[in-house]
């Protein structure tokens, strides 16, 4: 239940910082990645402040050596660069140009129902489930259990 | 540049930022919105299904919360309806391949000053400039 109420939480103040911080105004975002138009350099400074408090906030958060509702800190370990990570970046720099909208205020936006938000969102829910199983694909190709692709060609 | 708001971001940023020290303080994740909704769509009840589930509706409440208070953002579209979703498409696709998104890779990957992170972030950084650029300059003809 403390979970539960810690995620609430957590994603309420989240929402709150999309809100104020114009990050859920589509026309923003185009603003700030149009350097070459009439730049708006505001979302830098929602960077800027998320970046900032959280890289502070985390080093305070470590010292304690664990998390207060769970057993030990869940951090990703990966350091390598492989083509999925650029590809997948790249797919969404692309994507997140063309709508102006990244996961997070596409999420936060849902409560004013505009159909652009709506169909937004529902996409991006396919398109999640589609890479999940393109990478569990993938990963059974890796691993010689899938279907015998290559013999087939 | 008459909409330019550095205080209001700076603010929304840095509450941003508290709650990735909240999620980490209580629940020791990553709070990457991608990872979040993506964990969500695996159809079994895991042990994070209900948090992540819980973080998403406060995610989707607060602005609402906030909008009844009087604080109602702005949300002006730049794009038609097909093309909204089809940028979702890629989106969605783009950033469960590449592990992460804005908050994941942006916010809390550069906090901690993962090279995967900063790698995708100034990758994902370029090309939606590249891409803005193209649409509204080249294709526009403006």
């Amino acid at each position: 239940m403390k979970r539960i109420v810690a995620g609430l939480f957590a994603g309420a103040v989240f929402g709150a910082g999309l809100s104020i911080s114009g990050l859920i105004n589509p026309a923003k975002v185009d603003a700030f990645l149009d350097i070459a138009g009439d730049w708006d350099p505001s979302l830098a400074f929602v960077m800027l402040g998320a970046v900032i408090v959280t890289a502070v906030g985390y080093r305070l958060v470590w010292r304690r050596g664990s998390p207060l509702l769970e057993q030990a800190f869940a951090l990703p370990t990966r350091r390598d660069i492989d083509p999925n990570l650029l590809v997948g970046a790249a797919l969404f720099g692309i994507g997140w140009g063309l709508g102006g909208v990244c996961p997070g205020p596409g999420l936060a936006g849902l409560g004013f129902g505009a159909t652009e938000t709506l169909a937004f969102v529902a996409a991006m829910i396919v398109g999640m489930f589609a890479a999940r199983q393109f990478g569990d694909f993938l990963g059974r190709l890796k691993s010689g259990a899938g279907p015998t692709v290559t013999s087939s060609q | 540049m008459e909409h330019f708001t550095p205080i209001s971001s700076l603010i929304g940023g840095g509450l941003i930022g508290l709650s990735a020290v909240m999620l980490m303080l209580l629940s020791g994740r990553i709070a990457g919105i991608s990872g979040i909704t993506s964990g969500l769509l695996s159809f079994t009840w895991t042990p994070d299904s209900a948090w992540r589930l819980a973080f998403v509706v406060g995610l989707i409440g607060a602005p609402v919360g906030l909008a009844i208070a009087g604080v109602k953002p702005e949300i002006s579209f730049v794009t038609s309806l097909p093309i909204m979703a089809i940028a979702g498409l890629i989106v969605g696709f783009g950033t469960v391949l590449g592990g992460g998104c804005t908050s994941g890779h942006g916010v809390c990957g550069i906090a901690r000053l993962s090279p995967r992170s900063i790698i995708a972030t100034v990758v994902f950084m370029t090309f939606g400039v590249a891409t803005v650029f193209i649409v509204r300059h080249l294709l526009a003809g403006g």
